[in-house]
């Protein structure tokens, strides 16, 4: 589990290349800036192709 | 009726989503599987390609997996550079070209779509490239390895998108299209204009109202006469004009095909025994050459190979034109749906809404910043087939 101090990461989708970036969240979703993506409910779905969060892989790191 | 071994045609993002899926379902752990692929098996997204340039990304990266890890993965035997000559559906198996036969008790065919290739005269016109695959995508990439001019046909999705990503890495990129703006079949004119701006800032080039007639070779370069007379030099030329189904082998087998390989809501084809979904399926008259939908079918597929039988159905399906420099989203109004466009555009870009006579929200067109509205109108809309 990451704790608060650990950096937001980025998660990209593998099939279109949509990327969630847990700093900037998805407010238009109702997903708050800094939620993680543990946090993230499991029947969430890629907003461009519509695969699920298991088709996502972490991308770099960004600086908090 | 022994369900038998499935067997799938095709490894983009059809095929082995088909398969991703099945196994992802209890029922579908056990149920033998072989997939069939006349190209390397190498597991990647196609949308990917039209991005790879500003990723930094060679065309070898942008496979996920090999064959071999993907057999693995998936618990199936993976046959690559194998093309199925026929389907024999009496003997329910399909014959590939080197004589051996495969038996199926369910068949899928995720054979994708061709490139339109448009009539062309002039010596270079073989010349001319397209990108349907990852084959063809490094075929592109080694002959624009160290030239600067692009000429690409078809200021549609890929157009643009390819436009965008060769432009922001620094090419002369010149598009040609006969419509008046860039996605003119999916976008009001505002909106494709605006669209047309801001890549033109990026240094895109457009010729609009006029077709490439000829590619010649002329002095090292190709050189496009387009409708109007006027010329375009350029190093490399890509053609991306529209993708056509790939029918022929269901249509040899006697299987109902029209714009596509028809099929049900459970992708079933004519054959109840051969299911069809992706690029070159027409589910209930719609051809949908995109990812989401695609995700769609492949998950209802799996269930109904896995034993419950699953109807497709298409929620609205908005779709991400990948143009980082002016970003887009389109959910096309449903084909001769009454109604008009309302837009409205700012600095931040264009929001166009198609209402009904009623002022139901039946489409819209979203550009640049206006794009993060796409989840609360994409509610509003109808589904594309409930």
């Amino acid at each position: 589990m990451s704790t608060s101090e650990t950096p937001f990461r980025r998660w990209q989708c593998i099939v279109c290349g949509f990327v969630y970036d847990e700093a900037e969240g998805l407010p238009e979703e109702g997903i708050p800036p800094g939620t993680r993506w543990e946090d993230i409910p499991e029947d969430w779905a890629c907003p461009d192709c519509g695969v699920a969060k298991a088709d996502f892989e972490m991308v770099e790191i960004t600086e908090t | 009726m022994d369900e038998g071994r499935i067997v799938i045609v095709g490894t983009g993002l059809a095929g082995y989503n088909t398969a991703r899926e099945l196994r992802r379902l209890e029922a579908g752990r056990r149920l033998p599987l072989a997939i069939v692929t006349r190209d390397d098996g190498r597991f990647y997204s196609k949308p990917d390609l039209s991005v790879a340039l500003a990723r930094g990304k060679a065309p070898d990266e942008l496979a996920l997996a090999g064959p071999e890890e993907m057999a693995a993965q998936l618990e199936a035997e993976i046959l690559t550079r194998t093309t199925v000559a026929r389907i024999d559906r009496e003997r329910r198996a399909i014959e590939l070209e080197d004589g051996r036969g495969i038996a199926y008790g369910r068949l899928v065919l995720a054979l994708g779509a061709d490139p339109i290739r448009l009539p062309l005269a002039g010596d270079a016109a073989g010349e001319v490239l397209s990108v349907n695959d990852l084959a063809g995508y490094a075929r592109f990439r080694e002959r624009l390895d160290g030239h600067e001019r692009v000429a690409i046909l078809g200021a549609g999705l890929i157009g643009c998108e390819f436009a965008n990503d060769l432009a922001a890495a620094g090419h002369a990129v010149t598009v040609v299209d006969p419509a008046p703006w860039p996605l003119a079949r999916f976008l009001p004119e505002p909106a494709g204009r605006r669209l047309e701006r801001e890549l033109a800032g990026l240094g895109v080039t457009w010729r609009f109202g006029v077709t490439a007639e000829r590619v010649d070779r002329v002095d090292g370069a190709l050189a496009l006469r387009l409708s109007d007379g006027s010329a375009v030099t350029a190093d490399v030329a890509l053609s991306a004009v529209g993708l056509r189904p790939r029918t022929a082998l269901a249509a040899a087998a006697g299987l109902e095909v029209r714009r596509g390989i028809v099929v049900d809501r459970l992708l079933r084809t004519s054959d109840p025994a051969i299911h069809a979904l992706g690029d070159c399926a027409e589910v209930e008259g719609l051809v949908l050459p995109f990812v989401m939908p695609l995700v769609q079918e492949a998950r209802a597929l799996a269930r109904t190979l896995a034993g419950e039988p699953t109807p497709v159905r298409f929620p609205a399906m908005p779709v991400a034109v990948k143009t980082p420099a002016h970003p887009v989203v389109v959910a096309p109004p449903p084909e001769g749906a009454e109604g008009a466009w309302e837009v409205a555009e700012d600095d931040a870009g264009v929001r166009a809404l198609y209402r009904g006579p009623t002022g139901r929200l039946l489409g819209f067109a979203l550009t640049g910043a206006h794009v993060k509205e796409r989840p609360a109108l994409a509610r509003e809309l109808p589904p594309v087939l409930p």
